[in-house]
Order: structure tokens, then C-alpha cells, then sequence
């Protein structure tokens, strides 16, 4: 790592560049699955960037106190915790919002996100600059899936955030909805195409060859 | 007999966990690049949550549940525990499994690798219980519910695995490689299984 980068690149860096979904692969599961609608996107996000900060917080203030032997055990519990404390607030406060959620605030404990950020990166860190890191983190996460949440409700449903933009055929407008951006498969296309984009934007993140083509390893030879 | 026959196709098909509910992504994306590991992971997935399933059910019912303390005269409700006394669970189970493997069958546990304790954090085998518990199962159904869902995660991934281990030698757009074609195959093929949900329903 090079000499300790500045709270501001370890914010911004999470943001595109080191995004947690489309390079580092963590937190993919819960990615997918609430991203129907831009309002069950958004809380989500809000849901995973509070647990993600508050955890980093904790732990990196007791970090040089857990016994390296049960840290996996000790960080689970305080993310297990935390995330109990969420899922109540959210059925108390947006119960709407919190039923269509249903499992996936629970299932924030198993975000590999969340322990992959407390694991690499609050276990070393003062507690600033890993809540700074966990927010940055927390904030890329919640950006792929603002974007992905807005194409599929778009295009799924001709709104955004529930008002309606494009007037669909049973309103008697003239938009016919493409119920494919509601289904799961869409959501993996999205994601694949926005890696894509991605990678074209900044090459240095594709992925080399594994195997040359055959002319290419014959002219070599 | 044909109903739990009938849970287990649902499970493992129409309700596949990685291609229709997006869980335990993050293994299934980041194992499959070959098929031997890809079998490996789909076992232990099999083996997990056979287990932690039925089990997290008694534990529910007889400790957690609303009115399970009924026959001591108390009136507690323990339900919102049950994230932190699944993840015991689970954790305990993984644990033991390893300990047990490794003592009685060091094959399979040298096979199994690293993928072992992995499955601690995976989405799907938490999902698992958390389903059991929303849907009401019973402790046979449970059994086969975990049974059903592992499998398919199993038949999942050595598919993904295998797909992906050909388009090692594809001609793919370079940025496409990796990670953004993976993503493409497994909505492709997330189409095919959403096909299996008329098997069920008729």
C-alpha cells in the first residue's frame, strides 16, 4: 500500500475506481435482489452504508483487544448486532418499504462487503479513517445499485422513484413496459454490461488472457 | 411424499438460490472459473445446509418462537434473535463439519479445501433458515427445503463452472472478459431456470 493515502482519497477511492461490486466482487448478493424499484435500491444502500460505517467503527476501536483466533466470530456478532438494531428501526419506521425487503436486511450479515471491509481494512485502521473507508465503500456500493435500480424501473415499470414518466398502455398512454427489467435475469445483464462499461472507461482493470490464441503462441515460437 | 418430492424440485429449480434470488453470489461468481472446485463448493453447499436447516428449525420452535416459553408460564417472544442464533449455528456446524471430515474422511476434507469455513459468511445457507422461518415449514419439509436449495446452488455452479472453463479459449471484447461476461452467462442462464417454474405450477 503506498504511504498512507489522504481521508480524502480513501473516500473517493471506493467510489469508481476501487468500487467494492464491479472489482472487488463483494456484496454482490443483496445487489441484485432489491433493485427492482429505485426506493427499495435507495433504502437498501442507506441500510448497508449505516451497518458498513458503524461496524468499522466498532470493531477498529476495540481492534487491538479481539484475540486473533475468534475475530471472524467476534466481528459476526457485532455485524449481526447492528444489522438486528436496522431491521427494527426500518420495521418501525418504513414498514412498507421493510416488507418488500423481507429477508435481505438480515441477510447484511452475511454481505461479504461488510466483513471483507473489516477484515482488510478496519482491522489495521484507526477508527476515522475506517468509518471514512466503510462510507466510501458504503457509498460506492449504494451508487451501482442507485444505477441499476433507475434502468430497471425505467425501463420494467416507466417510472422513477414511483412517479410515473413514460405513461404505459393499460394508463392509456403509450409506453409498453418491458417486463424482462422486472425479471432476474435482467438485473445480471445490467451488471455485466455496466462491468463492461466500466473497464472500457479505465482498461487497466480488464482482465488478462489466460490462454493465447493459437497463431499468437505459434508466431512466439 | 410427492408434496416434499414437490418442495425439493421447487427448491433447487424454480427457486434456485444463486439465479433467481441473487443469494450467495459472491462464492458462486468467485469459485466457478473451474469445474473441480465448483464441485467441491456444491457439495459442501449440500452437505450445510442439509443440516443447519432442520437444525435451526428446532432451535427456532423450541426456544425462539413466539410462545415457546408457554410451558415454563413465561410470555416471551425471542424471535428477533434468530439472526444472531442462526449465524451461531451455522458457524458451529461449519466448524464441526470440518473437525468431523477431517478425523474420519481426510479425502473429502483435502478435496474440500478452503471452502469449508467460507461457507460461514454465505449468503444463501443464512437465507436458508431465514426462509424456513418466514414460510412456516415443518421439520421434514425444512430438511428437504435445505436439502432442495443446496442442490440446485450445486447444480448451479458446476454448470457456470464448466460453461466458463470453454470460454477460457472464446475470442471475447477484452474489457468484456472476466467478470462482465460471468455476469451475462449467469443471467442467461437465470432465463433458462425461470423456464422450471411452470414444471412446478402445473
Amino acid at each position: 500500500m503506498p504511504a498512507s493515502p489522504s481521508l480524502w482519497q480513501v473516500l473517493t477511492a471506493p467510489l469508481i475506481r476501487q468500487n467494492p461490486v464491479t472489482l472487488q466482487i463483494l456484496g454482490i448478493c443483496s445487489a441484485l435482489a432489491v433493485t427492482t424499484s429505485m426506493a427499495t435500491a435507495l433504502t437498501m444502500s442507506a441500510a448497508l452504508t449505516a451497518t458498513l460505517v458503524m461496524s468499522a467503527g466498532t470493531i477498529s476501536l476495540i481492534r487491538r483487544h479481539i484475540p486473533d483466533s475468534i475475530r471472524l466470530i467476534v466481528q459476526i456478532v457485532i455485524v449481526a448486532s447492528l444489522v438486528i438494531v436496522i431491521d427494527q428501526v426500518l420495521q418501525a419506521y418504513l414498514f412498507d418499504i421493510s416488507q418488500k425487503l423481507s429477508v435481505f436486511v438480515s441477510l447484511i450479515t452475511t454481505n461479504c462487503l461488510v466483513l471483507g471491509r473489516t477484515e482488510s481494512f478496519s482491522r489495521h485502521n484507526p477508527p476515522l479513517r475506517s468509518m471514512v473507508d466503510a462510507l466510501g465503500n458504503g457509498l460506492g456500493y449504494s451508487l451501482v445499485l442507485t444505477v441499476i435500480g433507475a434502468v430497471r424501473e425505467f425501463f420494467g415499470a416507466g417510472a422513477l422513484l414511483g412517479w410515473q414518466v413514460l405513461p404505459t398502455i393499460d394508463q392509456g398512454g403509450w409506453y409498453t413496459p418491458l417486463n424482462l427489467m422486472l425479471l432476474a435475469p435482467s438485473a445480471f445483464f445490467l451488471l455485466g454490461g455496466l462491468v463492461w462499461a466500466i473497464r472500457t472507461a479505465l482498461p487497466d482493470q480488464s482482465e488478462p488472457l489466460e490462454y493465447l490464441a493459437p497463431d499468437a503462441q505459434g508466431g512466439k515460437e | 411424499m410427492t408434496e416434499l418430492w414437490a418442495l425439493f424440485l421447487r427448491a433447487a429449480f424454480v427457486e434456485n438460490m444463486p439465479l433467481t434470488f441473487f443469494l450467495g453470489l459472491c462464492t458462486f461468481i468467485a469459485l466457478s472459473r473451474k469445474t473441480a472446485p465448483a464441485l467441491g463448493l456444491g457439495i459442501a453447499m449440500v452437505a450445510v445446509m442439509g443440516v443447519t436447516v432442520p437444525l435451526n428449525h428446532l432451535i427456532y420452535t423450541t426456544l425462539l418462537a413466539p410462545g415457546a416459553w408457554a410451558w415454563a408460564g413465561l410470555d416471551a417472544d425471542l424471535s428477533y434473535l434468530k439472526l444472531i442464533a442462526f449465524i451461531g449455528v451455522i458457524a458451529a456446524t461449519v466448524q464441526l463439519l470440518e473437525m468431523v471430515l477431517d478425523r474420519f474422511f481426510p479425502a473429502i476434507y483435502a478435496s474440500f479445501g478452503v471452502f469449508l469455513p467460507l461457507l460461514t459468511v454465505q449468503c444463501a445457507i443464512l437465507a436458508g433458515s431465514l426462509f424456513m422461518v418466514d414460510r412456516d415449514y415443518t421439520l421434514a419439509q425444512s430438511t428437504v427445503f435445505g436439502l432442495g436449495a443446496g442442490f440446485g446452488f450445486a447444480v448451479a455452479v458446476v454448470m457456470l463452472g464448466a460453461i466458463r472453463a470453454r470460454l477460457v479459449y472464446a475470442d471475447l471484447p477484452q474489457r468484456l472478459r472476466g467478470l462482465g461476461i460471468t455476469f451475462i452467462l449467469a443471467g442467461m442462464m437465470s432465463l433458462g431456470f425461470s423456464a422450471f417454474a411452470q414444471m412446478v405450477a402445473s
